[in-house]
């Protein structure tokens, strides 16, 4: 999970690493309050959209008082940066600059431990820094056992060749940036531009975090940084019923076993699109490993609810899954929906208990259900009805 | 041969008194594999009723620690069915035990857990990490250990080795005419032991292995990496699948992702490298088992 900027700042502020005073809005007049709660002075309004480029798109402004905050906020408020749309604003404290510099820590699936990055050459572009000068881009791996102690610290800030007289300073928030990584199970913490300002204070000035969800049961206060906003109401509702579900924009439902199998259907079905007037998967949804048939029909309900969705198919290799327990998911929520079905099904079963599976959809020989032996097969038949259903 | 598993390798099961452990290890039993004793510090001296693969009963001794039971049975293979929370200690306990080869299940675990366990498995060189998040590695009719079907497919010549689960289910199934070697699923997770490139040596050096098929899938850089591999170590033929080409892309919010893995991570920039590599590349899986099997066929073995 992305962060929003005042979020990696408040998780920063907590684990001690130095920021300014920040407060998030999301009305021009909030906006005001929080420059005011600062002192009234000049303060930073700042777009929070999880992409970079913001402050190119206009979505970071000075404000000299205030009243001029509430009226930047008020410009940046709904404006839309590279399709997301501005819910909120940080207001931050304004801050004299000396120098702005780069680091971050995260995970190097390649090398298969973490990488510490930094830079004396920072608030630029990192990607570009790194393509052009890498020299410039120290870069130290980080063993997951020990992690950065102050010898780490000191080595990183050396490399990146930080002047000698403020590696002290930077060595001590790179380890509390550390501490924000493994404290709070990050991917990535990545600060740019972590700033000298000229009163002498090394502070981090703007801040993206990512979270790894899979330690979420040790995070309980994690839930609260997710962005209920910003989901899909189907995504939402999916994750109500713990389905990994993803919306995309085609004509064909998708529902499989296995994250692997279901990204593969997505293919095959936009494969065999291409020969009915381009229809395409509309959705990914993955119910995962030994489903029941109460977790079929959950999933059922929520690609039923895609308005755009002109068929359904359903692409089961059953390992520990098995296929009877998908057929009877299909049946029990067909039966439920009644008159309201009027989707046709194609259904590909293979694997666990096949034979039954095929079986029990034989035996219910529902009108809307087709049942084809192969996934090329299937994903042609679905495609097709997709296509006849959008005429 | 075969690869990593073989008809004499012992296995422990940790979690084996829960109730996915308990399940899967009656899979396991029935498919041959031998399974000499499971782990579980709270029912240490007890024993489970399991079916064996005759039909017939078998007791399944309960230790206390992975360094007990391998004293006591010689076990040197070790799968983990424990919960997401717990893996990580039993991860370490199997590897600070020497085991030679550790099969982690469990899916949902934090990525740095299995950094760490990685690191230390890396570091003490006595164990050949499999997952996490993985269905686990099957040689048909020697040994299975995980979760894999054991009746999709029987013994063969070809060497499998995927990212995904059901996709090996789903090729092993679509190539059962000719059978495998191995196949070994090494999970998709940010953090895994065994990559693409060591299965693919393993199978290199395989002398029952004679076409290897190899699938990913998008995120990371390892099918970049193993088509290097392949161009400069594999003289076997390969064969490969990459599932996503119409996956939404990812949300990456930070830079750092992109620098470090030198690589957009898409099917299609997976799929070139490969073929730079000269792997064949299926469009489809039913399209790459295919082309195994005219490159099996052509053989003529």
């Amino acid at each position: 999970m992305d962060l929003f900027e005042y979020q990696a700042r408040d998780l920063f502020a907590a684990h001690g690493v130095p920021v300014l005073d920040g407060k998030v809005a999301t009305t021009p007049e909030e906006a005001q309050a929080a420059a005011e709660s600062m002192g009234g002075g000049t303060v930073v309004v700042k777009a929070q959209v999880k992409t970079g480029g913001r402050g190119k798109a206009g979505g970071v402004k000075l404000a000299h008082s205030p009243a001029e905050a509430a009226e930047r906020a008020r410009e940046i408020l709904g404006m839309d940066i590279k399709g997301h749309t501005v819910h909120q604003v940080m207001i931050a404290q304004g801050a004299k600059i000396a120098e702005e510099f780069y680091f971050s820590v995260l995970l190097d699936r390649s090398n298969r431990t973490y990488l510490a990055m930094a830079s004396v050459e920072g608030g630029v572009e990192i990607e570009q820094l790194a393509v052009e000068r890498p020299e410039a881009l120290a870069r130290v791996p980080v063993d997951a056992r020990t992690g950065i102690d102050a010898a780490k610290a000191a080595e990183i800030v050396e490399k990146a060749g930080f002047a000698p007289e403020l590696r002290e300073a930077v060595a001590d928030v790179v380890q509390k940036l550390w501490g924000v990584f493994t404290a709070e199970d990050a991917t990535l913490v990545e600060v740019n531009p972590l700033v000298r300002t000229e009163d002498g204070q090394v502070i981090a000035l703007d801040g993206k975090v990512t979270l790894d969800e899979n330690a979420d049961f040790r995070h309980p206060a994690h839930a609260e940084l997710v962005d209920a906003a910003a989901a899909d109401p189907l995504e939402a509702k999916a994750k109500e019923m713990n389905l990994n579900y993803v919306k995309l924009d085609g004509e064909v439902g998708i529902i499989g076993n296995g994250a692997g199998l279901v990204m593969s259907t997505l293919d095959v079905v936009a494969y065999a699109g291409e020969g009915f007037g381009g229809v395409k998967p509309a959705n990914f949804l993955d119910i995962g490993g030994g489903a029941s048939a109460q977790v079929m029909a959950n999933g059922l309900d929520v690609i039923l609810g895609d308005a755009q969705v002109k068929s359904v198919f359903v692409n089961v290799f059953g390992g520990i899954t098995a296929c009877d327990e998908v057929a009877k998911g299909i049946v029990s929520a067909l039966g439920i929906l009644g008159d309201e079905a009027t989707k046709p099904l194609v259904v590909r079963l293979d694997g666990n208990n096949v034979e039954e599976g095929r079986r029990i959809l034989a035996e219910a020989d529902h009108p809307l259900v087709t049942v084809v032996d192969t996934m090329d097969g299937a994903a042609a038949k679905a495609a097709e009805l997709a296509s006849t259903g959008k005429a | 041969m075969a690869i990593f598993l073989n008809s004499d390798s012992k296995v422990l099961v940790q979690g084996m008194t829960g109730s996915e452990g308990r399940k899967h290890t009656q899979r396991m039993l029935a498919s041959g594999t031998n399974v000499v004793g499971g782990v579980n510090p709270s029912k240490a001296g007890q024993s489970v009723d399991f079916t064996g693969a005759d039909g017939s009963p078998v007791q399944v001794p309960v230790f206390g620690t992975v360094a007990e039971a391998r004293e006591a049975t010689g076990a040197d293979v070790s799968v983990i069915f424990v919960p997401a929370k717990f893996t990580k200690a039993a991860a370490v306990e199997a590897i600070e035990a020497e085991t030679p080869l550790v099969v982690v299940i469990t899916e949902g675990v934090p990525v740095h857990d299995s950094a760490e366990f990685y690191a230390l498995a890396a570091a003490g060189g006595k164990t050949r990490l499999i997952g996490p998040n993985c269905p686990g590695l099957i040689s048909p009719g020697k040994s299975n250990v995980g979760i894999i079907p054991a009746d999709i497919t029987p013994p063969g010549r070809i060497g499998l080795v995927s990212k995904s689960g059901t996709l090996t289910y789903q090729m092993m199934y679509e190539l059962r005419d000719i059978g495998f070697s191995s196949a070994v699923g090494i999970g998709g997770d940010p953090v895994i032991g065994t990559t693409h490139i060591d299965a693919l040596q393993a199978f290199q050096d395989d002398p029952e292995t004679d076409v290897i098929v190899m699938i990913g899938e998008i995120g990371g850089d390892a099918e970049e990496r193993a088509a290097k591999f392949i161009e400069a170590n594999v003289t076997k033929p390969v064969v490969g699948y990459v599932a996503g080409f119409t996956a939404p892309e990812g949300k990456t919010m930070g830079h750092a992702g992109a620098i470090v893995s030198g690589s957009a991570g898409t099917a299609q920039a997976k799929q070139e490298a490969l073929e730079a590599a000269g792997v064949k590349v299926g469009k489809t899986p039913s399209e790459t088992a295919k082309l195994a099997r005219e490159i099996f066929q052509n053989l003529g073995k």
